[in-house]
């Protein structure tokens, strides 16, 4: 039992430092870029982002093992995995809208373009093809979750800043926010030999 | 961006023109962005997902424009979702049965084609309004552009990082090894965008910064 919570707190520390998606598999890049450039939408982001990556993680995870390896199309597992996040997403995004419309408002564009967001159809892709177990996926889905949350922040919070920064015409906005990154992936190197899986 | 019905034949080439340069997915548009940095450790690499994209998109263009008449407006997105997972999922096996070696590297890459926005894009932009000519050239522009900065990317990285082109070797050493990092692709990419912002601002006047980011 101590071993297996052990092997689920080591997939979640590696999702989330080790193979962070944004740093080591670069997923998710364009989101990544498109709403760090400000901490208070980076947030809000995040947290949608974690909630809907465990949750879908969780339903693909189901209609993977009960579904489609039964009934052997196993193959058709890009378009079935992306017609339930897609789902989920307009879902969330209905839900958000009563609960939340100050968030909505601001996130409005990126919430329902998350469908076609790398990440989240990846950690499904990634449960089924190293044949996770159910805890395995959730805890999977998590890490990468938080692990996006973390680089979010981390760049939004260097943005901010960068703002106030003289850079050189052509270098402003992308190009900058680029060479940034990979300063912040240089340091993440350095988890790379935290745990060995 | 506006895209208006080509008149003459001419102006084909100007669909194939402006989809590469001067909305290249992304050095210009910034789209699309994560495999411009996973795939490009070798110029193999990038080239093999560059090409899976050229068909995936003008595949899909072409079904989207001659499909146009019976997709309902408000259920587009879903039905483009299914047609490009549809095209997504062959090129998928085509690759596992042919392509076996470089399968095992960016399989995934190519299985994550689905959620590019750039194919998207393309599709609810300028296909779902155009006929199936036009529509064919401007998902091979922009895919071309996309397997461009590919290749420009994974041609410095590969060269710089490793030594080699191609697996042939070039340099009889390893310049520098940051760049077959994840590292080296962010600063490739930043570098390039910076470089061809510059040029757009010194040549052609304009204002550079590109992109609002999307996916």
């Amino acid at each position: 039992m101590e071993k297996e919570f052990l092997k689920l707190f080591e997939l979640f520390i590696a999702a989330s430092l080790i193979n962070n998606f944004v740093f080591t598999r670069f997923l998710g890049l364009c989101i990544f870029f498109g709403v760090s450039k400000k901490m208070e939408t980076a947030i809000g982001m995040s947290i949608t982002f974690t909630a809907v990556m465990v949750i879908s993680a969780a339903l693909s995870w189901i209609v993977f093992q009960y579904v489609m390896i039964p009934l052997e199309i196993t193959f058709l597992k890009i378009i079935i995995f992306i017609g339930i996040v897609a789902a989920f997403v307009q879902a969330s995004d209905t839900i958000m809208r009563k609960v939340s419309p100050g968030l909505y408002y601001k996130l409005g564009v990126y919430l329902a373009l998350i469908s076609t967001n790398c990440i989240i159809i990846a950690v499904p892709l990634i449960n089924a093809g190293e044949k996770y177990n159910f805890l395995e996926s959730l805890s999977f889905g998590f890490g990468s979750g938080i692990g996006f949350a973390l680089a979010l922040t981390i760049m939004a919070s260097i943005r901010e800043k960068l703002e106030l920064a003289d850079v050189p015409r052509p270098f402003r906005g992308m190009p900058i926010a680029w060479i940034t990154t990979a300063l912040i992936a240089l340091a993440f190197t350095g988890f790379s030999g935290l745990i060995t899986l | 961006m506006e895209h208006q019905l080509p008149e003459e034949k001419v102006s084909y080439l100007k669909i194939l023109k402006t989809a590469i340069f001067k909305e290249n997915v992304i050095f210009r548009l910034v789209i699309s962005l994560c495999p411009s940095i996973a795939v490009t450790n070798s110029v193999r690499n990038g080239f093999l997902l560059g090409i899976a994209v050229v068909f995936v998109q003008v595949m899909v263009n072409v079904t989207v424009a001659a499909l146009r008449r019976f997709i309902h407006p408000r259920i587009r997105i879903p039905i483009f979702m299914l047609i490009i997972s549809g095209w997504v999922t062959i090129v998928d096996m085509i690759m596992a049965a042919y392509a076996r070696a470089a399968y095992k590297e960016i399989g995934l890459y190519i299985q994550i084609i689905v959620a590019f926005a750039s194919i998207l894009a393309r599709a609810e932009m300028f296909a779902s309004k155009n006929k199936v000519l036009p529509s064919f050239f401007d998902g091979l522009g922009s895919s071309l552009g996309f397997l461009g900065a590919l290749v420009t990317i994974s041609f410095f990285r590969e060269l710089l990082g490793k030594g080699t082109l191609l697996g042939h070797t070039i340099v009889n050493a390893k310049p520098l090894l940051i760049m077959v990092m994840p590292t080296g692709g962010f600063l490739v990419v930043g570098l390039l965008m910076g470089f061809f912002n510059w040029i757009d601002m010194r040549f052609y006047g304009g204002k550079g910064a590109g992109g609002a980011g999307g996916h």
